[in-house]
Parts: C-alpha cells; structure tokens; sequence
C-alpha cells in the first residue's frame, strides 16, 4: 500500500514532538543534542513529502532537506564542542548543573 | 588711546601666578612660590603705575574732563542685539586709582609673607589664593559690564572665603569662612535681583549704555523705571537700593557687618589685603561705579546709603572701643572708616561743588587702603613677635619692635586724623562733605572720629606701652622684629600714609571727571583735630601707664560696655531669627517634607520594584530547558494568535 500524505506528516509530527519532548525533559546534553537532531529531520520529512505529494515534478523541497542536512551537521559538530567545553568546566554534561547564570 | 593689551596683563599676571602656583607650587615651585608669586606681583603693579600715569597725564583728559575709556571689550554672551555680557576693561579715575591701590597693597602684602607665612605647609596654596584674590578683584575694578563686575564679584567672594578658612584644622576659620560667605552670599542676591531690576529697565547690562539712558532726563527708560513701582517705591530705587545691598554685604555694612569681624580668623597678611585695604571697600567701588544712577535717578537710595554708612561708622566705633583682640579691634575700624566712606558718597550729588562728597570718599577710600594695610601688617608683626592676638599679653612692646612701633604711631595718628598724615586730609574733606549737605551725618562723623582717636591709641598704648613686657616666654621670643621682609613694607607703607594726603584727589577724581578745588578750611578742621586729640589724650590718659582706671570706667558703665563688648547682641540676634524662628518655622517642616514626602515617593519606587522583581526573579533561572520551555509557550501562543485571531 502506498502511504499517503497525511500518514506521512502524522509520521513526521510526531517525531517533531518525540523530539521536543526529549529536549524538555533529558538533562544529559548528548541526548538534547539527539533530540534537536529528531526535530530536524521531523522538519526534513515534511519538506520531502509535501514536495513529493504537492509539486511532484519539482526539487525545491529535496533541495532544502540537502542544507538541513549539512546544516545539521555543522550544528552537531559546534554543539559537541560546546559540551566538552561544559564537560572540562563542571566535569558533567547535566544541564541542571549548568546554571551559574542564573538571577 | 592706551594699547589694551599690556593693561589686560593687570589682572592676567596674578591669574598666570594663581594658575602656576596652584597646578604646581606644591611640587616644582615648593621653595620659591612666594618669590614667583611676589614677582608677577611686582610686574603688574609697575604696569598699573604706568597706566595710572598715562591716564592721569597723558591720555584721559580731553577739554579738562576725564574721560572713560574702554580700550577692550569683547562681547562674551550676547542675548540680542543691545543685551550682552561683555568683557572688557574700563579706565576712568577710579578705575585707574583702585588698579594702583589694590597691586600696590597687594605687592606689600606678598612681600610681607614671605617672611610671615615662611614655614607654612600649604606656602604656595596661600599664594596661589593670594593670586586668585588679587586677579579677581583686578578684574572686579575694570568691569565695563555690570555682570563681569558680578562675576568677579562672587570671584572675590569665594577668594577671601578659600583664605579666610586657610588653617582649615581651625574650627572656628572654618565656621568664619562659611559666616563670611554666607552672609556676602545672602547680600550677593540682593545684587543679583539689583542687576535684573536696573537691566531689565534699561535694557542694556553695559555700564556706560546704563549710567547714560537711566540719567538723561525724559529717556524712555528713565520714565518707565521711575513711573513703575512696586509697594509705593519706583523701581529705579529698588533697583539701586538692591545694588547698594551687595555692596553693603561686602563692604560689611550695618546689619550685614557680622562676618568681618570673625574673618580676622584668617592669616593677618589676608585680613591686611582683603578684610581692610580692598576687597571691603569694593560695595564703596561698587556705589561709586554707579553713582550718577544713584545721585540723579534714585536719591532716595542715596539718602539709604548715607545713613546706612553713618550708622555703621559709629557702631563699629563703639564696638571698637571694647574689644580686646586687637585684629577685632582693626576689623571694627575697618567698618567704621568704610561707613565713613558710604556716607560721603551718600551725602555727595551729581557734578561740580556738590559732588565733593565722592571725591572725598575716593580720597578716603585711597588713604585707607594705606594706613589700614600698615596697621594690619604691624598687628601681624606684633603677633609674630608675642604669638598671642590678646592685648592683655602685649605692652611694652616699643623697645622690642622699633620699627613696628613707629609705623604703626604713623598709621594711628593718620587714622586718627591728626595733620599732616594722609586721614587727616580725606576725613576733612568727608565731614566738609558732610557739613555742606546733612548736618545730622556731621555730627555722628565727628563723634565717630573722636571715638577712633580714642580706641586707636587705647590700642596702640596697650601694645606698645602700657606696662613692660614680660619676657617669661622669651624661649620662643628668640626672633626679634623679623628682619627686611617684615620692616620694609611696613616702611614704605608708613610713607604711604605720610605722603598719600598731600595729593590733590579733587585734580583727579571727582563725580563728572571735571576738576574739583578742594580747599584747606583751617578753620572748619579745628573742632575735628581738637576732637581726635582729645580722644588720644583719654586714651593715653588711661591706657599709658598699667592701671585700674579703664576697668572703674567699664564697670560704671556696666550695662553699656557689656552690650557694646558683645558687640550689641547683633550675632546673637541672628543666631536667634535664623535657629529658633527660621530654622524651626522653615528649615523643619522643609525637612520633614524632604525627609517624607520627596524621600517617600522615591523610596516607594525603590522599595516597590525591588519587591516585585524579588517576587519574579525565579523567571530567570539559569536553566536553558526553562527558557527553551518559555520560548516554545512563546511560539505556540503567538502561532494561536495569528491562526484564531
């Protein structure tokens, strides 16, 4: 059975609030990180299905998941460095701990 | 037409010196700021000298009249096309004569602090003061505007407040300096609202415009000045009469006399230059600058001046009488002669015969200035020598202070008026004045003058002779007159005072600049000098020789020597208006309005923010998934917003 566009966008909400979800609640920064990385491809689903289903003879879509995509990656490289800069700082990567700038 | 430029060095010499010895007398110029100081000093009473010459002989007269010339004037403020603040300088004779003055004293008194300050810690900084004194009192005598003469003005005030409070460990110069600048500050506002009145109906600020629209008959701004009138008194006389308040502050007149006396806490050199030989006399400069106003528009103010002067004379005289510091004694004598000087231009009018009175109060003004820097200087070298300002610890002093003593016999009998020194002369021609236009102001001058002939020689007996002195604390009396710097001022002071009397002032100045004969009358001078003899016999009568004679008379006179020593009960009236009423009915409920109403509302505004921001500073976390959580609440309400709005 060919699935249709709206089992798709179920698909990709809900990995968009899966991802929102872990972001909230994980207090380890690698799985923030994951989650951001969920919500992005929740967001690249999208692009793909609506190009496929709306404007079948188009690439535009396709073309915006591609920079997502690299555009990810920089995002996780700049993130990991991030965390182990809180990593030699606080010997943790628990966000909770991390709260100097507080009031 | 003089060059304005070497006149302008006048004043700019003593501010260079004010400027070097302030910025760096305490570091570079350490030992040799008095020499700098002295030197400039000296560069610009030679230039004043010269000018005076030039005016008095060369340049300043056309068809036998004096001319006011005004070689500079820049305008520094200018309102509209007729209003600006000028600054420029003016030459006419009294300008030209107060330059000479006020350099001249001011020389003697650096010269003599060489070697009375010597020592001194804060040795420049009295020099740099003395600087800035005498630079803006320069500037205050060449003021062609009526505001640069305010500005200088308050310059002088806050001078002689910074020397007044010099030994700022001394609580009691403290509260002198703070007394003296508040009650000259009080009478400044006076000035101040004098200056808008008189400006504001001429419609100009420069003195010449000034004098000339508020003294032509029929001017537009006469009419208005003298029609217009505020509680049945035209306004041209509140104007002036408000200016005279200025002048009456600073040059310590009756009731605004009382800060002079406690500004004797103040170095003696600064009480000989500030509190005695010039800067007092500047309310007299002041009255004298604008006198046609005063004589032709507003005689009612004049009449204020004359008995305001008249009064001052002979309080100050018998206040004199009774003190024993004898600094507070010159400081009486000072007010008194001032009053003197306030009356003669009070009782003179406009032009001619009549305006002797201002030639002679000028006169006076000029052979004060020299017998009154002599006194002061002698007093501070008699305090040198006995480290005490109390009579009770001098006398006898003639042997041990020859010179000192000579200088000081020629000061008093000048100031006593006894011929051929110099206050013989100009006190005749005051009480000349006074006889011609108001015998009443005759009457108490001549009583004033026996009563200064009494209280200078009870002075100069109690110090010089009286008993002999005791030399139990010779220890620290090792120094003995004080050497060159100290003698030699007193010496061509003394010269001053001798010769200063033989110059025919009426040649000079006079009210319309034209020359006035001012004749010798032997036979009106009679009953003043036999007066002032009299008072120097009772007071050599009882003061001569130790005895207990003074003390029977004060005591018979209880009542009246009392109030008299405590100097008529006048400071402490004051400490009463402004402590328990004003104070009390003012300064209280103000105070509590500051303290309740003006700190409440800005306390409330304190208090309130600090307590709501306490209340929501939990917002701020430090924990990013919060903010993240805020942000996604922020994101789902505004998408809610524009998808239901």
């Amino acid at each position: 059975m060919q699935p249709g566009l709206n089992q798709i966008l179920f698909i990709s909400t809900a990995l968009f609030f899966i991802g929102v979800y872990g972001f909230f609640t994980r207090r380890n920064l690698v799985t923030i990180l994951m989650s951001v990385e969920l919500v992005l491809n929740s967001v690249n689903l999208n692009f793909i299905a609506f190009n496929k289903y709306l404007w079948p003879n188009r690439l535009d879509g396709v073309f915006f998941t591609v920079f997502i995509i690299a555009i990810a990656a920089a995002e996780a490289a700049v993130a990991i460095a991030i965390i182990i800069n809180l990593y030699r700082n606080h010997q943790s990567i628990d966000v909770e701990k991390a709260e100097e700038m507080k009031y | 037409m003089p060059n304005a430029i070497y006149i302008a060095l006048i004043p700019l010499l003593p501010l260079a010196g004010f400027l070097l010895l302030g910025l760096f007398g305490r570091r570079i110029f350490k030992n040799n700021s008095g020499v700098i100081g002295t030197l400039l000093m000296m560069c610009a009473t030679i230039i004043s000298l010269y000018v005076a010459y030039g005016y008095f002989f060369e340049y300043g007269k056309v068809n036998g009249v004096y001319q006011k010339l005004i070689p500079f004037k820049y305008a520094w403020l200018v309102f509209s096309k007729d209003l600006s603040i000028d600054m420029g300088i003016t030459l006419d004779p009294i300008s030209v004569m107060m330059l000479v003055v006020v350099t001249f004293i001011s020389l003697m008194v650096h010269v003599f602090s060489l070697a009375y300050m010597k020592g001194e810690e804060r040795f420049s900084t009295f020099y740099a003061f003395l600087s800035l004194f005498t630079f803006s009192m320069l500037g205050l005598v060449i003021s062609s505007n009526i505001f640069q003469i305010y500005i200088f003005w308050e310059l002088v005030g806050v001078s002689s407040f910074l020397l007044i409070g010099y030994y700022y460990d001394r609580p009691s110069a403290v509260a002198a300096s703070k007394k003296a600048f508040i009650v000259t500050r009080f009478a400044d506002l006076g000035f101040l609202i004098g200056i808008l009145v008189l400006s504001f109906y001429s419609g100009t600020l420069d003195f010449n415009e000034l004098i000339s629209r508020l003294t032509a008959p029929g001017s537009d701004q006469l009419k208005a000045a003298v029609t217009s009138s505020f509680m049945g008194i035209s306004a041209i006389t509140w104007g002036t009469f408000l200016i005279f308040i200025g002048g009456a502050g600073k040059s310590a007149m009756f009731p605004l006399h009382v800060w002079l006396p406690d500004a004797m806490e103040g170095p003696t050199p600064v009480s000989a230059l500030i509190h005695a030989a010039t800067m007092v006399v500047a309310g007299v400069y002041l009255v004298a600058r604008l006198f046609p106003v005063f004589a032709m528009a507003a005689p009612d103010s004049l009449q204020i001046v004359a008995y305001v002067g008249a009064v001052s004379a002979l309080l100050a005289a018998v206040i004199a009488c009774t003190q024993t510091d004898i600094k507070r004694v010159l400081a009486y004598s000072t007010m008194s002669q001032i009053g003197y000087m306030m009356f003669a231009l009070g009782v003179a009018k406009y032009g001619g015969e009549n305006g002797l009175g201002y030639t002679a109060s000028m006169f006076h003004l000029f052979t004060h200035a020299m017998f009154k820097a002599l006194l002061f200087l002698c007093a501070g070298a008699v305090i040198h020598f006995v480290h005490s300002n109390e009579m009770a610890d001098m006398g006898g002093l003639r042997k041990k202070l020859p010179v000192t003593h000579i200088a000081f016999l020629i000061a008093c009998l000048s100031i006593a008026g006894i011929p051929p020194f110099s206050g013989f002369f100009s006190k005749e021609e005051i009480l000349l004045a006074a006889w011609q236009q108001n015998r009443t102001i005759y009457w108490i001058g001549l009583i004033t003058s026996g009563m200064t002939a009494f209280y200078m020689f009870r002075l100069y007996f109690s110090i010089f002779w009286n008993r002999d002195f005791n030399d139990h604390h010779s220890a620290h009396n090792h120094h003995g007159e004080g050497g060159g710097l100290i003698t030699i001022p007193l010496i061509i002071l003394a010269i001053g005072s001798i010769v200063s009397g033989f110059i025919p002032f009426g040649n000079f100045v006079s009210s319309d600049g034209s020359r006035l004969a001012t004749g010798f009358h032997a036979s009106f001078s009679i009953m003043p000098v036999s007066i002032g003899v009299i008072g120097i016999l009772i007071a050599g009568w009882l003061y001569k020789k130790q005895s207990d004679k003074p003390d029977k008379i004060s005591s018979s006179l209880n009542g009246l020597y009392k109030t008299a020593y405590h100097k008529f009960y006048i400071d402490e009236i004051y400490l009463f208006i402004t402590k328990k009423i004003l104070f009390n009915l003012v300064g209280r409920p103000a105070a509590w309005f500051d303290r309740n109403v003006v700190d409440g509302l800005v306390n409330f505004t304190g208090n309130t923010t600090q307590v709501i921001s306490e209340k929501i500073k939990g917002i701020q976390s430090g924990k990013v998934q919060q903010y993240a959580i805020y942000f996604l609440i922020g994101a789902i309400g505004l998408a809610a917003l524009i998808i239901y709005w």
